[in-house]
């Protein structure tokens, strides 16, 4: 035995450290790998022996080995043996290489919790601290569930070491153990206030981390931690609090105010940068969530901006600030214009790009040129790629935002396209084309410029793809040959740009584009054919242009690109066909140009969505049988030889489904036109619309503006934007002289009184500025098919009736707690009436916000009021109790009714048991354990004239039938000298309508819900109603929980959605005495039941 | 929280690494030599943020970085730290490293990778900020030291005398090691 302990301590002699590790590894620079294989051999030999010195110093040396990348998961087990030494030096360097390579799915894991749970009790307050650390990093669901109470105990340790240790490590065990959150969450409080400094940052930091997750939860902590911002002097402690406060203030504005003074005064009293801009960024959060008092704080950002800009290393983060600024007080941000500007200048990436991202917000139409001519110099300066491609789509952004809202001259645009194609090697080639197409086809003055410009880039091609790695930008020649052969009639020289568009080299570019060349080549031939017709000397010409065509376009019939070989292959047959009537002198330039008549005209993405889907046609069903699983089974039937022609018959037979004749089609088509013309919900094309797709030109209809040509339209030579900005100047300048003389003369016709009219504007405002062009909006709305036709704001509905019955009309128009304490004490002096209906919400009637101001794909939030109805028979044996009822509706299938007691009578009334008969579709919610015919016990009881209420819960499947559930009230009746049993039979009327929410609906999301086409149709007719429409639909209003999406004149649409979430829609028109209602429903069967309902409401009235 | 904890030096050779989520080794090393190459390309006069390599985090991460002599430390943290905040937090750490190394210089992190370890679980634990006293982290670290000592001592004398021993029949045994062994400067900062 002793010779064994003597023989491991000499074996130990030779062994390494970690020191001799490192330094052999330096030492094997050559052969690193194979020196370390080696060296995990002899760890394997050390980590084999008995001796716990031997294997913690092996351990250790793996921890080095990992590091240098080397998976050291397969001495897992021995890590744990070192773990659990008794010795704090080798526990603690167990503790480590476990931190290092153990994660969850180490197995070995599991063999560790009871040995840290042993630590963790350790009487040694290192062992303990040492087991909290290593913990903090592999800790698993199974660990935090197993030593959360250990872990809890030690938050209350009488070391704060290990005290803040425990309080940092719970926000690990809350994330792999949620449940202990609620139990520890007091004490883990309660530690924002220990002595102890360290204790209390940790505590802080966990409930920082927390409150990050879900900020409302912890709003509750407020005034605690807002002691501590104003007492602690922690600057990390602070920094954390300051920054929770910035994530708390946008949920409680009130937060904010308080906070400014307290964050001022640590602002000009704190000498850490650090502190200094936490609470800079809190401030403007604060301002943010205020968005008040701005003018006053404004000058303390800008302040400590320019505090910021000073230090380099700040640059970064006033930026960033800024950021945050410019969303909601962008003019505050645009007097930094230049130091901004300055910025782009920056050598550091990061700030540039910070920079960059804030001048998109920045531009108007005032600065727009001289911004992008900053950029555009700085376009020519980047090196990089990446960042000079970020300038270039920052450059387009900023232009193009908003449908090109701050550009006042396109030609300037355009020439800023054209130089960025000079840029090499860009990848948005594509971006670029976009760009130009949109504005040629959008800007109708500019395309005279545009196509001089394309044409000259045409010509140049041989610049863009000279090399064949700038292959992004080539793109761009797509847009300019389309460009060109669309508006041809612009150009000058059509022949010239035809030549260039035939020359050899465009074979190299990528099919796409030479079909685009190929088609609009034919485009220009037509021009070209028209220009030279007819003159005679000019024939020669159009000959030469049709033998030039000849000559080139086989190079693209060859081409392997079928597009291009395709059109080419067409095109060429024409020519030579037109070639031969040329040589008869046939004219046929009329007829060529014919080919390419009317123009192509941009269609909004959305445009289809206008197109309504035609009754009964259901997009998702196959039409024809869907081809699947018969095939395999085909293949797998044909394999066997014999089967097929088995398979073949049974094919024959079945049902051509795609075979309808003609005549078929055109009937129904005409049935379907007929249909469409009667129903309301069909958004027909107005006529004009219509009038211009028969014309098949839609063109002269798109409003287009005219443009005040102030500008000559014309550059000479190449475009050179920097012209622009200097044309855009004169320009403005003239303008504003303009303007001056008008005022002057008008200030000369008022006299005295033009004197008080803002005098001299000083800088010119924003609305001086005129643009030079147009832009066609076309993005929506383009192919005016029809929009709903109502748009009458709702808060215009107004009705001449007492203040009561508005607020029944429309409940959501008014807090509805004061109609239902209004409706109250009506009811009751209403003794005995049958029917109530009772809007009844406690509190969520705030909630039903104004209509329109939700939505409709949010959660609504649902005022829960929707009245139940309860017919009581009266019972004949006693002074009747009174119920009111009231519905509240919870959610799909719960419902919960609300019933009134009163005791009319003049004795005691308890033990009241209230029992329904269940049905198959509608339940009462009983407790557990309770058999299904139990009643359910009132608690409480009723002394003469004492009213209460109690509720119950149903659960409902079936919401599209209106039911009745008959019940019993059983209750003792006690006079002074007896008491009696009684009975009280009722009936409670689930009706359709009960099944409705009154829901705020938008008048566009309503006609999406219309053209979606989900919705099934029905209506209703209602003769000889005589009362005035605002009384209908207030009716329709309060009886059946519809709000009022609009309304004009005699005809008025409606929304409410069942607590299943079906949507139903109405139309209520009405004509001397009728009244028609047409509604949709996704439910038909619901919708059905609800418009007897609504037939009822009015025939009895 | 910290997701990460790196210090490299300026050929990208990792000296410590200290991960708060699990990667696996190789990704681990990936991890080291984008951020090193993101860090090293950069200037010393510029700012110290970098925003998100691909590799760790995403849009919500930054990287922190101060540069020291021939060491990188590099903390890359989520959008709940304050940048300055941690800015701070390195210095404060490079300081101790500082005190409990007196003059600490590459060399020191070399060979004691574990006890640069130790000073950093005062620090940081499991990616949250422990302490940023630095008179407290030191105390707290000498007094561990100390209790190792008094154990007998991971590398206590009679394993030094072996060491020697063993050295003196290893010819090949460098007799100077010829790295930069320049002293991380750790210049005056705001104190935290």
């Amino acid at each position: 035995m002793a010779l064994k302990i003597v023989k491991g301590s000499i074996d130990r002699m030779f062994d390494k450290n970690l020191q001799d590790l490192v330094r052999g590894i330096r030492n094997h620079k050559e052969d690193e790998a194979k020196y370390i294989s080696t060296c995990i051999d002899e760890i394997k030999q050390e980590l084999k022996q008995d001796n716990i010195a031997v294997k913690a110093n092996a351990v250790c040396k793996l921890t080095y080995l990992q590091m240098l990348g080397y998976d050291v998961s397969w001495a897992a087990f021995n890590i744990v043996e070192v773990m659990s030494s008794s010795k704090f030096t080798y526990k603690r360097i167990g503790y480590l290489a476990a931190s290092q390579c153990f994660h969850e799915s180490t197995d070995v894991i599991m063999l560790t919790t009871n040995q840290i749970r042993k630590d963790l009790s350790s009487p040694n307050q290192y062992d303990t601290g040492v087991a909290l650390t290593g913990l903090s990093c592999f800790v698993t669901p199974d660990l935090a569930r197993d030593l959360a109470n250990d872990i809890m105990t030690l938050m209350s340790h009488t070391k704060p070491y290990i005290r803040k240790k425990a309080v940092l490590i719970m926000y690990k065990v809350f994330l792999k153990y949620p449940e202990s959150l609620r139990p520890a969450f007091p004490r883990l409080k309660e530690k924002l206030e220990d002595p102890d400094p360290g204790v209390q940052s940790a505590a802080v930091n966990v409930i920082c981390e927390l409150a990050r997750r879900n900020p409302k939860n912890y709003l509750s902590l407020a005034p605690l931690f807002f002691k501590l911002m104003t007492s602690s002097t922690n600057n990390w402690v602070l920094i954390k609090i300051i920054k929770l406060f910035g994530a708390l203030t946008p949920l409680e504005p009130r937060l904010g105010k308080k906070l400014i003074e307290p964050l001022t005064n640590l602002i000009h009293s704190t000498s850490a940068m650090s502190l200094l801009y936490e609470c800079v960024n809190t401030v403007i959060a604060v301002l943010i969530s205020l968005s008040s008092g701005m003018p006053n704080h404004s000058a303390s950002i800008q302040v400590s901006f320019s505090r910021h800009a000073h230090t380099f290393s700040l640059k970064y983060l006033g930026l960033l600030a800024m950021s945050k600024i410019l969303k909601t007080h962008p003019k505050s941000v645009q007097s930094h214009k230049d130091l901004i500007l300055q910025c782009l200048d920056d050598k550091d990436e990061s700030i540039r790009l910070r920079a960059l991202d804030l001048l998109y917000g920045m531009v108007s139409k005032k600065n727009l040129m001289e911004i992008v001519k900053k950029l555009m110099l700085h376009v020519d300066k980047a090196e990089g790629t990446t960042y000079r491609d970020e300038l270039l789509t920052k450059i387009i952004d900023i232009c193009s935002q908003s449908n090109y809202q701050y550009i006042t001259n396109f030609e300037w645009y355009i020439s800023i396209l054209v130089e960025l194609t000079r840029l090499e090697g860009t990848r948005h080639g594509h971006l670029i084309a976009s760009q130009m197409l949109d504005v040629a086809i959008r800007v109708k003055a500019i395309r005279a410029f545009a196509v001089a410009q394309m044409a000259t880039l045409l010509d140049n091609a041989h610049l863009l793809t000279g090399n064949t790695q700038r292959n992004g930008i080539c793109e761009v020649l797509y847009a300019a040959a389309w460009i060109c052969g669309e508006f041809s009639e612009h150009l000058e020289e059509p022949m010239v740009t035809l030549e260039a568009m035939l020359r050899p080299k465009v074979a190299t570019l990528p099919g796409h584009i030479q079909a685009v060349y190929v088609q609009n080549a034919a485009k220009l031939f037509a021009t070209v054919l028209r220009g030279h017709e007819g003159v005679p000397a000019d024939s020669m010409v159009a000959q030469e242009t049709s033998q030039l065509l000849i000559d080139r376009l086989p190079l693209f019939v060859q081409s392997s690109n079928l597009e291009v070989q395709e059109r080419a292959s067409c095109i060429l047959q024409l020519v030579k066909y037109i070639q031969k009537l040329q040589q008869k002198d046939v004219e046929v330039a009329e007829e060529v140009t014919a080919l390419f008549a009317g123009e192509l005209n941009p269609v909004a993405p959305k445009a289809q969505k206008k197109v309504p889907v035609p009754e009964g046609l259901d997009l998702d069903v196959w039409i024809n049988e869907p081809p699947s699983g018969s095939e395999s089974e085909d293949e797998g039937r044909k394999s066997k030889g014999k089967a097929v022609f088995a398979k073949e018959e049974s094919r024959h037979t079945k049902p051509r489904y795609t075979e309808v004749d003609e005549k078929e089609l055109a009937k129904r088509r005409e049935v379907r036109k007929a249909e469409q013309a009667n129903n309301p919900f069909y958004i027909k094309a107005s006529p004009s619309s219509q009038k211009v797709r028969r014309d098949g030109v839609g063109v002269e209809h798109i409003p287009v503006v005219q443009i005040d040509l102030s500008v000559p339209l014309k550059v000479p030579g190449m475009p050179m934007s920097d012209q622009y900005v200097k044309l855009e100047e004169e320009r403005r300048e003239r303008n504003k002289a303009d303007k001056k003389k008008k005022k002057d003369k008008k200030k000369r016709e008022k006299g005295e009184k033009g004197r008080r009219r803002r005098g001299d504007s000083g800088p010119e405002s924003e609305e001086d500025i005129t643009p030079a062009h147009m832009v066609d909006i076309v993005t929506e709305e383009m192919p005016e098919v029809g929009i709903y036709t109502w748009s009458l704001p709702h808060w215009t509905f107004s009705l001449p009736l007492s203040e009561s019955t508005a607020r029944h009309l429309n409940p959501c128009l008014f807090p509805s707690q004061k109609s239902s304490t209004h409706k109250k004490k009506k009811q009751k002096k209403e003794k005995k009436k049958k029917k109530h209906h009772h809007n009844h919400s406690d509190g969520a009637g705030d909630e039903s916000v104004q209509n329109g101001t939700v939505e409709e794909e949010e959660p609504l939030p649902v005022s829960n009021q929707s009245p139940f109805t309860l017919s009581i028979n009266p019972c004949p044996l006693c002074q009747i109790p009174v119920c009111d009822i009231q519905g509240n509706l919870q959610d799909g299938s719960q419902v919960v009714v609300s019933v009134i007691f009163e005791n009319k009578c003049d004795s005691f009334i308890k033990s009241m048991e209230f029992n329904v008969l269940d049905s198959l579709n509608s339940k009462l919610q009983r407790p557990d354990g309770a058999g299904p015919h139990d009643g359910l016990i009132v608690p409480f009881q009723l002394p003469p004239g004492i009213s209460n209420e109690a509720r119950f819960i149903f659960s409902v499947q079936n919401i599209v039938m209106p039911q009745k559930l008959k019940g019993t009230l059983t209750f003792i009746v006690k006079t002074d000298d007896s008491s009696t049993h009684e009975k009280l039979d009722f009936k409670l009327h689930f009706t359709c309508t009960s099944y409705l929410i009154t829901t705020p609906c938008y008048s566009d999301a309503y006609s999406k819900l219309l053209e979606s086409g989900d919705l099934k149709g029905c209506s209703l007719k209602l003769e000889g109603v005589n009362q005035p429409f605002h009384h209908l639909l207030a009716r329709i209003c309060f009886h059946h929980h519809f709000s009022v999406v609009e309304r004009i004149d005699s005809c008025a649409s409606m929304y409410s959605r069942s607590i299943q979430g079906h949507h139903m829609c109405l139309l209520v028109k009405t004509a001397d005495q009728t009244v028609s209602i047409d509604a949709k429903c996704d439910e038909p069967g619901l919708l059905g039941n609800v418009l007897d309902e609504i037939k009822l409401t009015f025939s009895q009235c | 929280m910290i997701k990460a904890i790196l210090i490299f030096n300026n050929h990208g050779k990792p000296r410590l690494i200290r991960f708060y989520e699990y990667f696996a080794e190789d990704v681990q090393q990936q991890i080291i030599r984008e951020t090193f190459h993101l860090v090293s390309k950069r200037d010393d006069n510029v700012c110290n943020f970098l925003e998100g390599g691909s590799l760790i985090g995403g849009s919500d991460y930054k990287l922190i970085y101060r540069h020291y002599a021939t060491l990188y430390f590099v903390f890359c943290v989520d959008s709940s730290e304050s940048e300055l905040g941690i800015l701070d937090l390195i210095q404060v750490f490079v300081e101790t490293l500082d005190k409990c190394f007196e003059n600490v210089c590459e060399l020191d992190l070399i060979f004691h990778m574990d006890k640069v370890h130790f000073i950093l679980q005062e620090v940081v634990m499991g990616g949250m900020v422990l302490e940023t006293n630095m008179n407290e982290i030191v105390g707290q670290v000498e007094l561990q030291n100390r209790m190792e000592k008094s154990e007998g001592g991971f590398s206590a004398a009679p394993a030094r005398a072996v060491s020697a021993v063993k050295n003196i029949n290893l010819p090949e045994m460098p007799r100077n090691i010829n790295i930069g062994d320049i002293n991380i400067k750790v210049p005056s900062l705001s104190p935290f």
